[in-house]
């Protein structure tokens, strides 16, 4: 990993990242193939609302149904004094340098909610977008289903073709409230020269449910982050999939936590890792069961491509009471000949037998999605998977 | 259709084929007999082309075709398919999807229409590849995958051990219509290699000829029925015998 103490924060920009507001994201047409890659549609087509920072500016924030508001972090903290409570809840300012960077120098972030018994849908998009070389992005999200909503993000970051080396720090503060659910489907576009310090925790309150998944195939210098979901409530659910296809020289370290406090709360931690060339995976799980009747269950799946590569797997289970269930599997290994061959005796040649096993041990089926909404992360999971092999 | 000729294989340095004959004809159903170990499925394979399965001697022509030393799918694509006794579990690969292609190669057509032949379910075709599939399912699967590439030459490795009565003569029925049974002998253009351990299936095909396998090579070929009643009374060794270690042609 490269280190946390080689990461010199003051060496990236915090100025000169400044643009002007857009009315629509078809006037960003130059970065279209990069706002694809990461899920956005700049027609907004099958959209509840889009909302995007580019650099450090929010330049287009907007809700296209009631029930559903979105905008800058700091404009929602102005707008609503009630936000505080919710800001820095989860996760502590001073945790790591990272989060006091942000608490100190916030560049903006999204503000996400749904109404009471508001049911949206329809996605909303929200994008991340580094375009200028050498800057560091400082956001802060903060989510929220109220009672009874249901919330869909597809959320990208992406960077320009142009950016050889910046820092992207993102704060994100979920909040599931009784009955209401978020899913959360994050894509990552990165660079060889980004590093990705995303901090995130979610707070699941009484029958709440929040499911994450994220996708991660482009190289990247380094990521690390380790997202909890406290399952507060009872029967409350949280699940996190991540599918990783780590080439190049990408360092990734990257975990899944659910802490089950609510009597009957139920989690899945589910990965698929892909190492290759000389990228380097650390594939984390944590379960910490501390209430009656918790079921949770970690799997984590690695496939070695080459001998430069490293994946290491760390399940951990942690039991507090006495009625729990908690499991783990965890593999790592190579692509078996055995099913080359009897690919290949169908008539495939050797190069079509791999791809197809390989993006069918990546396809995790993208549980909890509308319809619409799981075919084009499909979609775009095959999409990507087909410019990186 | 298929001709071997004086072939020798070895797998893992070990010698398993030896100096093996076979001619398969045009339209011909043979089947291949013998015990455990003698070698039945490592023909399949070194007729597939796998790596370990070493030819040190003898050739293999297929459709007219010198095919010892092409690899698997340049062998494939000429015109065979196999039926496999164990094939892997692939994981996230849906059957649908590599019926879907094969289709789409032989072709086109719908997967769904001819997994009904053979009694699957459109939920079955979602699933993964032989994941956690029952061992009728497992065969019925390879059928319908041998259904869409729809080859000229068909190897079937123990089509019927491990399935019910009730799915032999399912796979029985449909293996019967691929190879053209109900067709005259004449206008028979379909081919296959059936091994079979137990025998069932062939009360539901018609073969042409026989094999008993021993030791590697073909040690006795005949009429199926002849044969088979052979290995039921007396088991392979004596059937092997009574033919006088050769062919028992009659």
């Amino acid at each position: 990993m490269r280190g946390e103490e080689e990461i010199e924060i003051e060496s990236f920009d915090l100025e000169g990242g400044e643009h002007d507001p857009i009315s629509g994201l078809d006037e960003l047409s130059e970065y279209e193939k990069e706002l694809l890659a990461a899920g956005i549609d700049p027609q907004e087509r099958e959209r509840s609302g889009s909302f995007l920072q580019q650099d450090h500016s929010v330049v287009l924030a907007r809700s296209l149904l009631p029930g559903l508001e979105v905008m800058g972090t700091d404009d929602a903290l102005r707008r609503y004094p009630w936000l505080e409570d919710y800001s820095w809840k989860l996760i502590p300012r001073d945790r790591d340098r990272f989060t006091r960077e942000v608490a100190e120098r916030p560049t903006h972030g999204y503000f996400i909610r749904a109404e009471r018994d508001a049911r949206i849908t329809l996605p909303l998009q929200s994008c991340l977008f580094i375009s200028k070389d050498k800057i560091r992005q400082n956001v802060h999200n903060i989510i929220i289903a109220e009672e009874n909503s249901e919330l869909h993000i597809i959320t990208g970051c992406t960077v320009s073709h142009r950016v050889s080396s910046a820092l992207h720090l993102g704060i994100s503060e979920f909040y599931v409230k009784p009955g209401a659910k978020i899913t959360f489907t994050m894509v990552h576009n990165w660079a060889g020269g980004v590093d990705v310090r995303p901090r995130s925790a979610v707070l699941v309150e009484d029958g709440g449910v929040f499911i994450s998944n994220y996708i991660v195939m482009t190289p990247v210098r380094s990521l690390q982050m380790y997202p909890t979901a406290y399952c507060l409530g009872r029967g409350s659910v949280a699940t996190f999939q991540s599918i990783v296809y780590a080439s190049s020289h990408s360092n990734i370290d990257m975990g899944s936590r659910i802490v089950f406090k609510g009597r009957g709360s139920r989690g899945d931690i589910v990965s698929r890792v892909i190492a290759t060339d000389h990228a380097k995976v650390i594939a984390k799980g944590d379960l910490v069961g501390e209430a009656d009747d918790v079921k949770g269950h970690l799997e984590c799946r690695g496939l070695m491509l080459s001998d430069t590569s490293v994946i290491e797997s760390v399940p951990e289970l942690k039991a507090r009471r006495r009625n729990i269930d908690l499991s783990h599997e965890a593999a790592v290994g190579k692509i078996a000949e055995e099913e080359i061959r009897y690919l290949m005796a169908r008539g495939f040649s050797e190069d079509e037998a791999v791809g197809m096993i390989i993006r069918g041990f990546l396809s995790l089926e993208i549980k909890g999605l509308p319809e619409g909404l799981a075919r084009e992360t499909k979609r775009m999971f095959d999409m990507t998977l087909e410019k990186v092999m | 259709m298929l001709e071997i000729q004086n072939l020798s294989v070895d797998v893992g340095g070990k010698r398993i084929l030896n100096d093996l004959n076979l001619h398969i004809g045009d339209g011909e159903v043979h089947v291949l007999f013998g015990a455990n170990g003698s070698g039945k499925t490592t023909l399949f394979m070194t007729i597939l082309g796998f790596p370990d399965y070493r030819v040190v001697e003898g050739r293999i022509y297929f459709r007219g075709i010198d095919i010892t030393g092409l690899d698997t799918t340049e062998r494939v694509r000429l015109g065979m398919g196999v039926s496999f006794q164990h094939p892997p579990e692939i994981r996230g690969v849906k059957l649908r999807e590599v019926v879907g292609l094969l289709l789409a190669r032989s072709g086109g057509g719908d997967p769904l229409l001819l997994a009904r032949r053979l009694n699957l379910s459109e939920e079955f075709l979602e699933r993964d590849l032989n994941l956690g599939f029952s061992g009728g399912e497992v065969k019925r699967s390879e059928i319908l995958q041998l259904l869409a590439q729809n080859p000229e030459f068909y190897m079937f490795d123990e089509p019927d051990s491990g399935v019910d009565l009730e799915n032999v003569e399912l796979i029985g029925r449909v293996m019967s219509e691929m190879l053209e049974r109900d067709k005259r002998p004449s206008e028979r253009r379909k081919s296959a290699l059936i091994i079979t351990h137990i025998g069932y299936i062939l009360n539901y095909i018609k073969a042409d000829r026989a094999h008993v396998m021993l030791d590697g090579r073909i040690a006795c070929s005949g009429m199926p029925d002849e044969i088979y009643n052979h290995i039921l009374k007396e088991g392979f060794e004596e059937c092997v015998r009574r033919c006088g270690g050769d062919r028992c042609e009659r």
